[in-house]
């Protein structure tokens, strides 16, 4: 655990913000128990819901401002689809576009003051991952039965090469669903462990004197631009995910090298 | 007493760990940076490779991220 200094002025506990706590008070918390974590992914669903179901209800053709932002999202995952995984892929568009929509609101949403981000748990993002690789799997083998496996042997290799090759191939496809969460969760629970920090700077004017008075006003920037670049980072790290889960899609559906 | 000279191991290792994200962050920035010079010797064909540019960075940030997590494993789970 990381130090708590109680005699020091300034305490900071930059990871309090991802504790898990229940809503309705208590303190054990079972399967069953409503806590924050599902109270902002309850909220994510429904700004989704808010945004596809009823944002799009009146069907126009020409759109009105919210039904375009809806067209564009769908759009941009659509092409994004059928470049990388191609033609046939699109048959699994539906589900990525599923996880796109709840890993882009969900960090945005985690970008709110006092809000949850429920990316930044492993737990959370490793379902996510999880489930593409082993959906990925198994279709993997349903499409090319045994064929599947020539995902490992690299025919264009040299003849010696192959069986090492073989195994490093292996090995890289096992560790996919471990870089494939932790990267999303990694970076979501860093940018705001970051911004936490230079927040528990910010209050320093009130207990320092001389060149400490600088530290506020440098931190208050510093929180703004790391902000801004957690908004980028919210939309390209729900961006990686799922380009990420199009080229595992791709390597199942033409596991030929 | 013992059990202090265990923390502060785990602590120099996570600071130590920290190190492999300087080999990410060179990394991403090898990506990119090639990206763009080719991209504005030919940008007409550049808009077509953003995306392959977006999973190369996925890979080399992953190397990255394994550090932070063994940074975070040492701090929180050791």
């Amino acid at each position: 655990m990381a130090t708590e200094e109680h005699s020091e002025g300034l305490v900071f506990h930059p990871m309090d913000q991802f504790q898990i706590k229940p809503l309705f008070g208590g303190d054990t918390i079972h399967m069953y128990t409503p806590t924050n974590a599902t109270l902002w992914m309850a909220l994510t669903i429904l700004a989704i819901f808010a945004l596809f179901v009823l944002g799009t209800r009146g069907r126009a053709t020409v759109p009105t401002r919210i039904q375009s932002i809806a067209e564009l999202g769908y759009g941009f995952i659509h092409k994004m689809v059928e470049d990388v995984a191609g033609k046939d892929g699109l048959k699994y568009f539906p589900y990525i576009f599923t996880v796109f929509c709840f890993i882009v609101f969900s960090n945005f949403l985690g970008l709110l003051p006092k809000a949850f981000t429920t990316t930044s748990h492993i737990a959370v993002t490793a379902i996510l991952a999880m489930a593409v690789f082993i959906t990925v799997t198994i279709l993997g083998f349903v499409k090319n039965g045994a064929g599947f496996l020539s995902l490992f042997w690299i025919s264009a290799a040299p003849l010696p090469l192959r069986p090492l090759l073989a195994l490093i191939e292996v090995i890289s496809y096992f560790v996919r669903p471990v870089s494939h969460s932790i990267r999303l969760a990694g970076n979501m629970m860093a940018g705001h462990a970051v911004i936490k920090v230079f927040a528990a700077f910010a209050p320093l004017v009130l207990i320092s004197t001389g060149i400490g008075l600088a530290v506020t006003p440098l931190s208050i920037i510093a929180i703004t631009a790391i902000y801004a670049l957690e908004v980028l980072v919210a939309f390209i790290q729900a961006y990686v995910f799922t380009i990420l889960t199009c080229v595992y899609l791709k390597d199942a559906l033409h596991p030929h090298h | 007493m013992e059990g202090d000279i265990v923390q502060m191991g785990a602590y120099i290792g996570a600071g130590l760990a920290c190190t492999g994200m300087g080999g990410a962050a060179v990394g991403v920035g090898h990506v990119v940076g090639n990206f763009l010079s080719g991209a504005l010797r030919n940008p007409s064909a550049a808009a077509g490779q953003t995306a392959t540019m977006f999973i190369g960075i996925a890979f080399a940030e992953a190397l990255g991220i394994f550090s932070f997590l063994v940074a975070l494993l040492l701090m929180f789970a050791v």
